[in-house]
C-alpha cells in the first residue's frame, strides 16, 4: 500500500517525538525526577519502531522488551501516560507500578515491555496461539534485542511458533550490543537472521533500520506472510546512541564513537526527511519546523502532566495482586 | 448427590474433561499430553475427543509451554498447561514467578492470566534427587498466583474445576503417590466446585491439631487412627491451598487443643510448617501449651537406595513420635 503525504509526515513526527521524548527522559532521570535503577532509551532506533509498527493493522498485536517507550507511543499511547509511568504516578500506563521497563496498553494491543531478557518471546507465541485458536487473522509483532537471541526463550518460543505455524513476526532489533558485549562476542554465528534456517522459518535479508521506509516495506510483507502462512524472522540493523542504559560504562569507547558516527551519518530522522523532500511537497521546511515545535509542546506537556499527577496510594499498593471477581 | 468411584488421576481427568466440554477456551498443552494420552494418564482420550487444536503436544520446552500459556491466557483463552513433573518446572522458574504471577499487578490490572498450571509432584519412588521434589512452598512464596495441592479425589475434582473457572493463575500440584488413591466424586453435578482458599477439617478431635496437605493428610490421618486407640483424639486439618492460606479452621482448632503438629512432604527449611508455627505464635501465643512441631522430609537431596530413601521421608511413625512430644 502506497504511503500518503500524511502517512509520511506522521511517521516523521513520530521519529522526532520518540527522539525528543527520550532526550527529555534522560534529562529528567539525571535530575532524579524520574526514578529507578535503569533507564533504557531508544535514541537512534526510531526507524525500526516507527517503520515496523506502521506496517500493522489496528487489531494486530505488539510486544517488546524493556526499551519500550517509543513502541507504546507509536502504537498510539499518549506520551503523557508513558511519562507519568516513569514518574511513578497513578495516571501512568501501569498506575505507577511498572515503571519505564513495563509500559503497556491493552486498549492499543500493546502487550508491554518486559524486563527479563527473552521472557516476552513465549508470551508472543501464546498471544499468537490464541489468535490462531479463534481464527482471528491477527498478527503478533515481537521485538527481540540481539542479546535475547542467545537465551533459551528465543529457541523455545521460535521453535514452537514454527511447528504450529503461528502468525508471529519475530523482529530482532540488532543494535550491536547486549549491554556491553557485542554480537560478535556473544553469538557463534553473528548473522542472527541465519537462525531462521534452524526452524525452517521464513526470513528476509537483513534490513537497514536507519531507513524507516525500508523497515515499513519489509515488515508489511512479513506481516502478510505471517497472517496467511506462518512465522517470519527479521533482523533489523540499528544503533543505540545512548548506550544500554543511562549508566552504560562503555558507550564512550573509541570503537563505539566510530560506530556511532557511522550511524549518525545516516540518522533515521535525516533519512526520512530526505525522502520526504524528494516528494516535492510545497513548503516542506516550514512543515518540518511545525512538527518539531509540536513535538516540543507535546513532550513538555507530558512532563507537566506527569508532575501534576497524583501518587499511587496504599490502596493501589495492594490492588490488582489478584483479579477482583 | 449421586457419586461414583474413581482414582485420584481419574478425578482430575474428569474435572478437566468436563471443563473442556463446557468451555471452548479451555485447552491443554504439554509434553505427551495428546497422542501418548498423558504420562500420568490424566489426559487419556483427550486427543481423540478434542483433536490437536485443543490438546497440544509440545516439544520439550517448559519455559515456552508456560510462557505461551501465559500469553494465550492474556489474549482470552484459559490454558491448562501440564508440566510432566514439577522437577522440569525449575527450568521455567522465570516464566512462573515473573510472568504468570506478576503480569496482572505490574500492568495495573490491564491483563488477566486465567490459567491452571498442572504438574505431578513428590518423591519416594527411587526417582532420585533431581526427580524427587515437593517444592510447592517455593511457588506459594510469590503473590499473584494461587497454589493448590489436594489430598483426595473429591477435593482434586472440585478444586481443579474452581481453579479453571477462576480468572487468576493457579498452580495445581498433583502428588504422584496419590494418583492411584480411590475415592468418590459427583456423578452428575457438573458445576460442583470446592472454593479457592478453603481449608477442610478431615477429622475432628480435641487433644492435638494436625495441619497437613496432600500426602501429609494421609500420614496425619493414619497417625490419628493409631492414637485414637489410646484415647488421643487428633484433629486433622487439610490446608488444600497453600495460597490463599486459610488458617481459620487451624486457629479454631488450636484454641481447643493448644497443641499443633504440621505434617508435610516438603523439605524442612522455610516450609509450610515454618509459616504456620510463626503465625500461631504471633496470633495465638496465649493458647500455646507446647512447642509446635514439624514433620517433614529430611534435609537431604533424595538418594536412590530404597533403604535410605525411606529414612528421609515422613511416615506415620514420625508423625506419632512428634505428637507424643507435644502431648
Amino acid at each position: 500500500m502506497a504511503l500518503t503525504k500524511d502517512d509520511l509526515l506522521r511517521m516523521y513526527h513520530e521519529i522526532v517525538l520518540i527522539r525528543r521524548f527520550e532526550e527529555r527522559s534522560k534529562d529528567l532521570y539525571v535530575a532524579k525526577e524520574i526514578g529507578g535503577v535503569y533507564l533504557h532509551l531508544a535514541n537512534g532506533q526510531e526507524g525500526v519502531i516507527v517503520g515496523s509498527i506502521h506496517a500493522l493493522n489496528e487489531t494486530d498485536h505488539v510486544i517488546t522488551a524493556y526499551r519500550d517507550h517509543g513502541h507504546a507511543i507509536v502504537r498510539g499511547v499518549d506520551p503523557k501516560y508513558v511519562m507519568a509511568e516513569m514518574y511513578g504516578k497513578a495516571t501512568g500506563t501501569g498506575g505507577g507500578k511498572g515503571g519505564s521497563m513495563h509500559i503497556a496498553s491493552g486498549a492499543h494491543r500493546f502487550w508491554g515491555g518486559y524486563a527479563i531478557v527473552g521472557a516476552h518471546l513465549p508470551l508472543a507465541t501464546g498471544i499468537a496461539l490464541a489468535s490462531q485458536y479463534r481464527g482471528d487473522n491477527e498478527v503478533v509483532l515481537c521485538f527481540i534485542g540481539d542479546g535475547a537471541s542467545n537465551n533459551g526463550y528465543f529457541h523455545e518460543a521460535l521453535n514452537m511458533s514454527a511447528i504450529w505455524n503461528l502468525p508471529v513476526v519475530w523482529l530482532i532489533e540488532n543494535n550491536f550490543y547486549g549491554m556491553g558485549t557485542s554480537v560478535e562476542e556473544s553469538a557463534g554465528n553473528p548473522v542472527l537472521i541465519d537462525r531462521a534456517k534452524s526452524y525452517n522459518m521464513h526470513a528476509f535479508p537483513r534490513v537497514d533500520g536507519q531507513n524507516t521506509l525500508e523497515v515499513y516495506d519489509v515488515v508489511s510483507q512479513a506481516a502478510e506472510y505471517a497472517r496467511t502462512t506462518g512465522p517470519v524472522l527479521l533482523e533489523v540493523m540499528t544503533y543505540r546512541y545512548l548506550g544500554h542504559g543511562v549508566s552504560d560504562r562503555l558507550y564512550d569507547s573509541e570503537t563505539r564513537k566510530e560506530e556511532m558516527s557511522r550511524f549518525k551519518d545516516r540518522d533515521p530522522m535525516d533519512v526520512m526527511a530526505e525522502y520526504i523532500r524528494t516528494q516535492g511537497y510545497a513548503d516542506i521546511d516550514e512543515t518540518f519546523n511545525q512538527i518539531h515545535a509540536q513535538v516540543e509542546e507535546q513532550v513538555e506537556a507530558s512532563i507537566e502532566f506527569a508532575r501534576q499527577s497524583p501518587e499511587p496510594t496504599v490502596e493501589d499498593l495492594y490492588r490488582h495482586i489478584y483479579v477482583e471477581q | 448427590m449421586a457419586m461414583k468411584n474413581t482414582q485420584m488421576r481419574g478425578a482430575i481427568r474428569t474435572a478437566l474433561l468436563e471443563e473442556m466440554r463446557r468451555d471452548d477456551r479451555v485447552f491443554v498443552m504439554g509434553e505427551e499430553v495428546g497422542k501418548w494420552n498423558g504420562t500420568h494418564r490424566v489426559t487419556e482420550g483427550f486427543y481423540q475427543e478434542f483433536g490437536a487444536r485443543r490438546v497440544k503436544d509440545t516439544p520439550i520446552s517448559e519455559a515456552a509451554i508456560i510462557g505461551a500459556a501465559v500469553g494465550a491466557a492474556m489474549n482470552g483463552l484459559r490454558p491448562v498447561p501440564e508440566i510432566m513433573t514439577v522437577n522440569f518446572a525449575f527450568v521455567a522458574f522465570d516464566a512462573i514467578v515473573n510472568s504468570m504471577a506478576k503480569i496482572h499487578y505490574m500492568f495495573n490490572g490491564q491483563f488477566k492470566v486465567p490459567m491452571v498450571l498442572r504438574w505431578a509432584s513428590g518423591w519416594g519412588m527411587q526417582a532420585t534427587a533431581t526427580h524427587s521434589h515437593t517444592p510447592e512452598v517455593i511457588f506459594a512464596h510469590f503473590p499473584g498466583m494461587y497454589v493448590a495441592m489436594p489430598s483426595t479425589p473429591l477435593d482434586a475434582y472440585g478444586m481443579l474445576k474452581a481453579a479453571i473457572r477462576d480468572d487468576n493463575p493457579v498452580i495445581f500440584s498433583e502428588s504422584i503417590a496419590l494418583y492411584p488413591l480411590i475415592g468418590q466424586i459427583p456423578d452428575d453435578n457438573l458445576d460442583f466446585t470446592i472454593p479457592i482458599g478453603k481449608s477442610d477439617v478431615k477429622r475432628e478431635g480435641k487433644h492435638v491439631t494436625l495441619v497437613a496437605y496432600a500426602r501429609g493428610v494421609h500420614w496425619a490421618l493414619d497417625a490419628a487412627k493409631e492414637l485414637a486407640k489410646e484415647g488421643v483424639e487428633c484433629e486433622v486439618i487439610d490446608l488444600r491451598w497453600l495460597r490463599p492460606l486459610d488458617l481459620e479452621p487451624v486457629y479454631a482448632s488450636f484454641k481447643k487443643t493448644n497443641r499443633c503438629v504440621i505434617v508435610e512432604e516438603a523439605l524442612p527449611m522455610y516450609n509450610v510448617g515454618a509459616e504456620i508455627a510463626t503465625r500461631i505464635q504471633e496470633d495465638l501465643f496465649d493458647y500455646m501449651d507446647a512447642p509446635i512441631k514439624r514433620v517433614s522430609s529430611a534435609d537431604v537431596p533424595l538418594p536412590y537406595s530404597k533403604n535410605i530413601e525411606l529414612m528421609a521421608l515422613p511416615d506415620v511413625h514420625k508423625v506419632i513420635a512428634a505428637i507424643r512430644e507435644v502431648l
